[in-house]
């Protein structure tokens, strides 16, 4: 059994906050260089270099990428081997969300009722995604997820029948119709069956993976890659003013799922694609 | 590349054309979605404003806070089209131009030609850039909105791109 205190796992989380609001992902910064290259449309190519340059200045100033720092989606991965002492892993959570957004200059943009809307003041709570392995590691991951981003993000239960031309169709018409706004360059987050309640949650892990590496099933693979062109084809490009590049990556994460349903969700993940893990 | 002094920008809005590159330098005011419901309200009840909007440019932003030494925090624009509802009444109270990101409503085109303003998009998601253009910030009004208060914000060379022109030509229409 490995003890872990409440107290490292708040420094951990307070870091993370910081870091990952300052620092573009190495691999997000290859893509928007090997987009830079591609891109046909001098627009298009003078805003990706803005981008390229604003993750410049973030990084040195250590200042925020985007003044939209998020909510702040934890994920953990706790080996069956690990124990919390002092206050709970959620509350360790919490804590140092809250630390790392009031002490970072980062913005606070949760409200703590959906209709009252009164600001939390530390941008928390967080949400916490915990999943139990075997071993002895803790493995946190946050990723701060923007207001627009998720307002463009959808969930539908489609027909089992209409299959993967159906998939394809339904990820290329929310990028269509609703992708201007996130943001573009995108991540696109692609779930696929599950449930109801589970498809958006596989959605958004499915950006955690870095831009690049295909599915593990080379099945899905297949269909990342014909989504991709199809989206790419559409033209709206980067911040919706044209370009070849509207998407930089699509991550499809599929999960059995009943006879009756197809349930599919859509995550939007705009340019500033900010995640980052550390391992106690 | 047009460069704009914000008291000067009545004399230049109907030569501005959609996808004109600009910079502008002067004064804005920041407010988002719960401000612009404060504003309607009080417009509604006739009470007064925190600033004049007459001659106003509107910023859709809600900015991190500083770090000491600098005048404001990472400041991006947020998604216009949410301000859509409340484009008309700010139009009508004389703002002449607004910043955000993304295409607008066809009813909020039609309100920005009526009225002969200019809709101007800034990049999204290039906050930390964006900041190194302000000067001053000063906190004007709503200030228990945290960050979706009203800030003054004195900026220079703030780099925009003519989205919505005063004629109703609309880059995200003509863009392809």
């Amino acid at each position: 059994m490995k003890t872990i205190s409440s107290g490292t796992i708040t420094e951990v989380v307070s870091r993370l906050c910081h870091q990952a609001n300052y620092y573009l992902p190495e691999d997000v910064l290859r893509a928007l260089e090997h987009a830079y290259t591609r891109e046909e449309s001098e627009r298009a190519r003078e805003i990706i270099e803005q981008i390229r340059e604003n993750a410049r200045i973030a990084a040195h100033k250590e200042m925020a990428l985007c003044q939209d720092t998020g909510i702040a989606e934890i994920f953990v991965t706790m080996g069956s081997g690990v124990s919390v002492t002092g206050s709970t892993l959620s509350e360790a959570i919490q804590e140092g969300v809250a630390r790392g957004y009031t002490t970072g200059f980062l913005r606070t943009s949760m409200v703590c009722d959906p209709l009252r809307r009164v600001n939390t003041g530390d941008n928390t709570p967080a949400t916490i995604t915990i999943d139990i392995v075997a071993g002895d590691e803790l493995s946190i991951t946050i990723l701060p997820k923007g207001g627009g981003t998720e307002n463009a993000s959808v969930v539908t239960m489609m027909a089992p029948n209409t299959g993967m031309e159906g998939l394809m169709d339904c990820v290329v018409e929310t990028v269509k119709t609703k992708g201007m706004n996130a943001c573009p360059p995108l991540i696109i987050g692609v779930g696929v069956g599950g449930s109801f309640s589970t498809v958006a949650g596989l959605a958004k892990k499915a950006l955690l993976r870095p831009i690049g590496s295909p599915a593990i099933d080379d099945y899905y693979a297949t269909i990342e890659k014909r989504v991709l062109s199809a989206i790419n084809a559409l033209g709206i490009g980067p911040m919706g003013l044209g370009g070849v590049t509207t998407a930089l990556a699509v991550h499809i994460q599929p999960a059995p799922c009943h006879i009756a349903s197809l349930p599919v969700a859509v995550n939007m993940q705009c340019h500033c694609m900010r995640r980052l893990t550390e391992v106690i | 590349m047009i460069s704009i002094q914000i008291p000067d920008i009545n004399n230049n809005i109907s030569t501005l054309r959609a996808g004109d590159q600009v910079l502008l330098s002067g004064t804005l005011f920041t407010a988002r979605d719960a401000a612009h419901i404060r504003l309607a309200e009080l417009i509604a009840g006739n009470k007064p404003l925190p600033m004049d909007l007459a001659g106003a440019v509107i910023y859709y932003c809600g900015p991190c806070p500083a770090k000491p030494g600098e005048p404001i925090g990472s400041c991006g624009p947020t998604t216009a089209s949410r301000m859509d509802p409340f484009t008309p009444v700010m139009l009508s109270q004389g703002i002449i131009a607004m910043i955000g990101k993304g295409p607008r409503s066809p009813a909020t085109v039609a309100a920005i030609q009526q009225h002969g303003a200019v809709y101007f998009a800034a990049t999204g998601g290039i906050a930390a850039l964006l900041a190194g253009k302000v000067i001053t910030s000063t906190l004007i009004a709503f200030g228990d909105l945290g960050p979706e208060a009203i800030y003054r914000l004195e900026v220079k060379n703030f780099p925009l791109l003519v989205a919505i022109d005063s004629q109703g030509n609309n880059i995200y229409d003509t863009k392809r």
